[in-house]
């Protein structure tokens, strides 16, 4: 059975990396740009088809009184909606469906992910840091665009020495800087850690014959364990970005 | 680590930034407008439904208190008319109680002065039968017949002397 068990999973069983590896499904190539439908694109399809068709298919009947799939989409629109009314306030609401649609596509590639033999988009950090790196560019030029080069004044502490100036303008500028790769690290790591230590231990299920049993019991508090931490990297993302675009709108001081 | 090979960043990147964009405008354009206006539609309902209701607590309060005050008005007019009536009785009661006792004085007066006058007619037959009657007794006892006005003063004074004068 050990044996068995092992053999089946090949080398694959034992390399608990192999599911994050992008294969080509259709080879395209857009002049010089590689536009490949990778099992990675396959997966953000997935993902977005899945959101569109949630969003739009529970909200058909625009029902008075909502089905239960239309009062999860009405909640999720609510609980962003006041995120970004707390966090941004009044007039941080048109930037609402961009933290909506950011919401929704980190969460469901993190939830999607949690499937067996799916691939978790969220978990290269190429895409986190397209994100990060996108979010912090446009929330750095609406700064500059809103406050002028006043947006500097956002790196000098208010009430602080004019002699302290020098040395913590710096250190202000390189937190700032430092944001895009926390944000993206963060989502990142997490979906990596999680993937990998499931995969690991899923694969000692497999090996261990009878005893498996301690694993897999392990497993299901772990599973559990990762679709809370899901749900909650992809709330720290839209919040996160939400604290980010409330700087640059109202520069408060910190 | 297949994250670091960077063969697939632009793949990635391109159907990221493709699909991104799609979700950005399906839920911008489609899907938020129709949630938010299913929300704001389900408040405005309510706010209807409940305004509605607090107008028609504030007729069914309105009619209370118009049926009170009818109550109260039919009932303060109810006494008053009882006590006109009342009143009106008592004083044609009183009139006619008037009227009664001044006719029943009347004849009282009436049958007085009858009983005074036939007691003053009686009393003067008991004079005239008395003097007959002496003067029969008068003639009988000594013969002679005494005259008339003789017996009528003893008579009259024999019957001062009784006290009927």
């Amino acid at each position: 059975m050990a044996s068995e068990g092992a053999d089946g999973h090949g080398s694959k069983g034992i390399d608990p990396m192999h599911q994050f590896e992008v294969k080509s499904l259709v080879d395209i190539q857009l002049g010089p740009v590689d536009a490949s439908f990778t099992n990675a694109s396959l997966w953000m399809v997935i993902v977005v088809v899945t959101i569109c068709a949630f969003m739009l298919l529970s909200t058909s009947r625009r029902a008075l009184i909502p089905s239960r799939l239309q009062s999860l989409a009405e909640m999720s629109y609510e609980f962003i909606a006041n995120m970004v009314r707390d966090n941004v306030g009044k007039d941080g609401m048109g930037y609402f469906p961009f933290i909506f649609s950011l919401f929704m596509f980190v969460l469901f590639a993190n939830m999607l992910g949690m499937i067996p033999w799916s691939f978790t988009v969220t978990s290269h950090i190429i895409v986190t840091f397209a994100m990060a790196l996108f979010i912090f560019i446009g929330v750095t030029l609406l700064g500059f665009i809103k406050h002028g080069l006043g947006f500097i004044g956002f790196f000098v502490p208010s009430g602080l020495p004019v002699a302290l100036v020098p040395v913590l303008f710096p250190i202000e500028v390189i937190s700032y800087l430092t944001r895009p790769i926390s944000l993206s690290v963060r989502l990142f790591a997490n979906m990596l850690a999680g993937h990998t230590m499931l995969k690991v231990f899923a694969s000692f299920v497999g090996l261990m014959g009878i005893w498996g049993v301690a694993p897999l019991v392990f497993m299901v508090g772990l599973t559990g364990l990762e679709f809370l931490v899901a749900f909650l990297q992809a709330y720290v993302f839209a919040i996160l970005t939400c604290i980010y675009l409330n700087d640059a709108l109202h520069m408060h001081s910190h | 680590m297949p994250q670091l090979d960077s063969q697939w960043f632009v793949p990635q990147l391109v159907w990221l930034a493709l699909t991104f964009l799609f979700l950005y405008i399906v839920m911008a354009r489609v899907a938020l407008p129709r949630v938010g206006g299913i929300i704001e539609e389900r408040r405005d309902r309510i706010a209807d439904d409940l305004e509605k209701a607090n107008q028609l607590q504030q007729q069914a309060e309105q009619a209370l208190a118009d049926y009170e005050e009818a109550l109260a008005q039919a009932r303060s007019r109810a006494m008053a008319i009882a006590n006109d009536t009342r009143e009106k009785l008592k004083a044609e009661m009183d009139e006619m109680r008037a009227e009664a006792d001044a006719k029943f004085n009347a004849q009282l007066q009436e049958a007085e002065q009858r009983i005074a006058a036939m007691k003053d007619q009686a009393l003067s037959n008991v004079k005239d039968v008395a003097s007959e009657a002496a003067t029969e007794l008068v003639s009988h006892l000594i013969g002679t017949s005494a005259s008339a006005s003789q017996v009528s003063s003893a008579v009259e004074a024999e019957l001062a002397q009784s006290g009927h004068a």
